[in-house]
């Protein structure tokens, strides 16, 4: 998205809030959400147009594990590292990832295309070990799954 | 519009009559279980497809909320008028149309699968998940929805519901078990014109999953009992927040606020009496301490998660420092039944102590993944055993943890221990939200702990020294043994540091983040002495203490050294292969591989 109707979309929301007291983190969620991660330059975008401290807005978003000042791969891939998962060998998966994507957890791919991350229970623990990818839910998977369920994403793309 | 007692009992009347008839067993009925764990196996496509099939049948397809058999997804169960529930499960949607189809038809049941959730379970707080569609406020109404409202409003009074709440004994279900009908009362006499109630739905002990499955499940319930607790402590504003990384449940509430604000449910002057009551959501970002209140409340002022000092109490001085009531998700989804059947029936159920029942997440390594619903006091060799159907592929039980990142892990000698806030505490661990994981004898309690402590270590929000420093000091001490550098010393400084940590941090998540160590030391001390007295991980896990060998049984197949990532096995075809040890990196990939009948690789 180019950058000023990213900004356009964000002042939208951002005007129509009935208070904007207390709302910094509903604007980044929806921050997040245009521009795909929070970088400085939204930072103090938010701020100026909150009336908040540029290291307010910093505070916050450093302090809440789901807003990033990285930007993320097309795909993002997240493992879930929550008990159920992890004493299913949620490490190995994760690892396996890594492995075939080249990555290291937090980290985007050099093609831009996959970012891998750590994430603490989504709540499906009934299907552990559990990974998303864009939202999208994989359960029980093993590590021989890694392979397919990157060349299913790869492939979802080469149809668009 | 909804505007009074009599006209919602002629709008229920109408929807039994009419779309939600299905639900006093007028008509066959084929659910569907479509919460996040039945999407994520494929329901949708299941849903579909069955949809399709039973055009002209006479019987309704339901999506609906957590059937309470996780392990089963995707699940369908059948509900034939006068028959007991049958079930499809895990099948995808070919085949699930062609054994529903058939059972309709009278035809071949063998396909289908009883009843497994046994006579253990007592549902309360779970009394709508997978009997209702969630995102109908109609098929709420058609069970006996708003109605707890409507009494409260019309009948009861103020001090009715909270005498009535003081009575039923119901104590509060996202961990500390405060009573609630207490709570309430410092939140009524709490002087101000502005009061906020809160439902606390941030759910952040990883894997607990039961506030979201009432969520998705059954959000009416909660919204309802929110509109309660604000008309007994004078509130007219709710607050709903809830982890961002549950976006269905938040679209389900979101959906349920719509409807209920349409009828005239939620809003101003709510059943014409003059009541008004209106309700938002507030998305969390990830961050487990927002889980206790005082740091939530000022997550929702948006600030950082931290805590504050008590006192004041949220009830004296809250969101925005306006008395504030907290409760939590299934706290809230046990009210509206508690009102219409009144506190006596509900102490009959559970002990003296702690009346009604718990919701529990059961996962790990055991059979039955799923969600339960127990009386209070129920066992946990019942819950394991019984309701969870023992542990998968034969493996022996060595644990069970609750109470999640301030729990412990409870051993099997105290299976016989029936499950309340106080038993659970008498043995270092906690009820927490009602997270139960099985561990099996493959689990190292070692590096289970230091599992925890690395999640409290991340999770701590760095405000007092204790906690932000502590918590990270135990970790690097689990490191080292688990690395296998550890020395007896390190397991008494462990002990020491623990006490410290629980006795001077500022919150409950400091003051419990080191239940996860104690209690595996205490009741796992041989395998912290194994670590670091014989440098051994008995469960094989810790990969610095553990070797790969391959024994004199090997036949020289050279299938290993194929799948070996860092080609460090070697030897000639046919002859005794070799893993060169300073290579390996323990990744584990040979040993399934080498066939089942020569079974030559081993862990020492
Ligand atoms: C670190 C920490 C995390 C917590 N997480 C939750 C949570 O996810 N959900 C919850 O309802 N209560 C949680 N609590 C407990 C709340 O502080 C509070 O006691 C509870 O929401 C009150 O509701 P109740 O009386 O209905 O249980 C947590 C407490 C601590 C110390
Ligand atoms: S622990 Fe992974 S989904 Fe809950």
């Amino acid at each position: 998205m180019e950058n000023e109707k990213a900004y356009a979309l964000l002042d939208e929301f951002i005007d129509g809030l009935q208070v904007k007291q207390g709302a910094l983190i509903s604007v980044l969620h929806k921050a997040q959400e245009i521009f795909g991660y929070l970088p400085q330059e939204v930072q103090d975008y938010v701020a100026e147009k909150l009336g908040v401290a540029a290291s307010k807005v910093y505070g916050v978003v450093t302090f809440y594990s789901f807003f990033t000042m990285q930007k993320k791969g097309k795909f993002r891939v997240n493992v879930c590292m929550g008990t159920a998962c992890f004493v299913k060998g949620a490490e190995n998966i994760l690892e396996e990832f890594n492995r075939q994507l080249g990555t290291e957890t937090g980290e985007v791919s050099q093609d831009g295309l996959f970012s891998v991350d750590a994430l603490r229970c989504i709540g499906a623990c009934g299907l552990a070990p559990m990974i998303t990818v864009n939202g999208k839910y994989y359960g029980r998977i093993s590590k021989a799954d890694v392979a397919g369920i990157i060349e299913e994403v790869k492939g979802a793309t080469a149809n668009d | 519009m909804i505007s009074s007692g009599a006209e919602l009992n002629a709008y229920k009347n109408k929807v039994l009559a009419g779309g939600s008839k299905y639900v006093s067993g007028e008509c066959d009925v084929v659910y569907v279980g479509m919460a996040t764990c039945g999407i994520a196996a494929g329901a949708e496509a299941v849903f579909d497809a069955l949809n399709a099939e039973v055009q002209g049948r006479g019987v309704v397809v339901v999506p609906t909320g957590c059937i309470g058999m996780c392990y089963a997804e995707p699940l369908v169960e059948i509900k034939k008028q006068g028959k007991p529930s049958v079930f499809v499960s895990g099948a995808d949607a070919e085949t699930a149309r062609k054994v529903v189809a058939e059972y309709l038809d009278g035809g071949d049941s063998s396909a289908v699968l009883p009843d497994t959730r046994g006579d253990k379970q007592t549902r309360i707080a779970l009394r709508n998940c997978g009997v209702i569609d969630p995102t109908k406020i109609d098929d709420y109404i058609a069970v006996g929805g708003y109605e707890a409202l409507a009494k409260v409003l019309t009948e009861m009074g103020r001090e009715g519901v909270i005498s009535e709440m003081k009575k039923s004994g119901l104590r509060g279900r996202g961990g500390a078990g405060f009573s609630t009908g207490l709570k309430w009362e410092f939140g009524a006499k709490s002087e101000g014109a502005k009061k906020y109630i809160i439902c606390n739905a941030d759910e952040g002990d990883p894997g607990a999953f039961m506030d979201r499955s009432i969520l998705e499940g059954d959000p009416h319930s909660v919204l309802e009992a929110m509109a309660i607790a604000a008309f007994a402590v004078g509130a007219d504003e709710g607050i709903f927040y809830i982890r961002a990384e549950y976006p269905l449940a938040v679209k389900r509430l979101e959906t349920a606020i719509a409807q209920a604000t349409e009828l005239g449910l939620l809003g101003d002057n709510i059943m014409g009496t003059g009541f008004d009551f209106k309700l938002s959501i507030s998305l969390g970002a990830g961050a487990f301490v927002c889980g206790e209140e005082t740091a939530l409340l000022n997550s929702l002022e948006g600030k950082r998660g931290e805590p504050r000092l008590r006192p004041p109490f949220p009830a004296q001085k809250g969101l925005w420092d306006k008395p504030t009531v907290n409760n939590n998700v299934e706290t809230y989804a046990n009210i509206p039944a508690i009102i219409l059947r009144g506190a006596d029936w509900f102490r009959s159920v559970g002990t003296e102590k702690c009346p009604g029942t718990k919701v529990f997440a059961l996962a790990g390594k055991i059979n039955n993944v799923g969600l339960v619903e127990v009386p209070m006091g129920t066992t946990l060799r019942e819950i394991v055993y019984e309701i969870g159907g023992g542990l998968p592929d034969g493996k022996a039980f060595k644990a069970i943890q609750t109470g999640g990142p301030s729990g412990g892990c409870i051993p099997a000698q105290h299976l016989d221990m029936g499950v309340d806030y106080e038993s659970l505490g008498s043995i270092g661990s906690m009820m927490g939200s009602g997270g139960m994981i099985v561990m099996d004898e493959d689990d190292c309690m070692v590096n289970i702990a230091k599992f925890y402590l690395d999640f409290t270590m991340e999770e701590s929000c760095g405000k007092c020294t204790p906690c932000r420093i502590g918590n990270t000091r135990l970790h690097e001490i689990l490191e080292k043994i688990t690395d296998g550098n550890g020395t007896e010393d390190d397991l008494t400084q462990l002990k020491d540091l623990a006490q410290t940590i629980k006795s001077t941090s500022l919150c409950g998540l400091g003051n419990s983040a080191p239940n996860p160590v104690l209690s595996t030391l205490h009741f796992f001390a041989d395998e912290y002495l194994a670590h670091v007295n014989e440098k051994k991980c008995p469960s094989h896990t810790c990969k610095n203490l553990i070797r790969y060998i391959i024994t004199e049984k090997c036949i020289g197949c050279g299938i290993c050294a194929k799948v070996c990532p860092v080609n460090c096995i070697s030897g000639e075809p046919k002859k005794l292969h070799s893993i060169d040890q300073s290579r390996c990196i323990k990744c584990g990939e040979c040993l399934p591989k080498c066939p089942s009948k020569v079974g030559a690789i081993v862990i020492e």
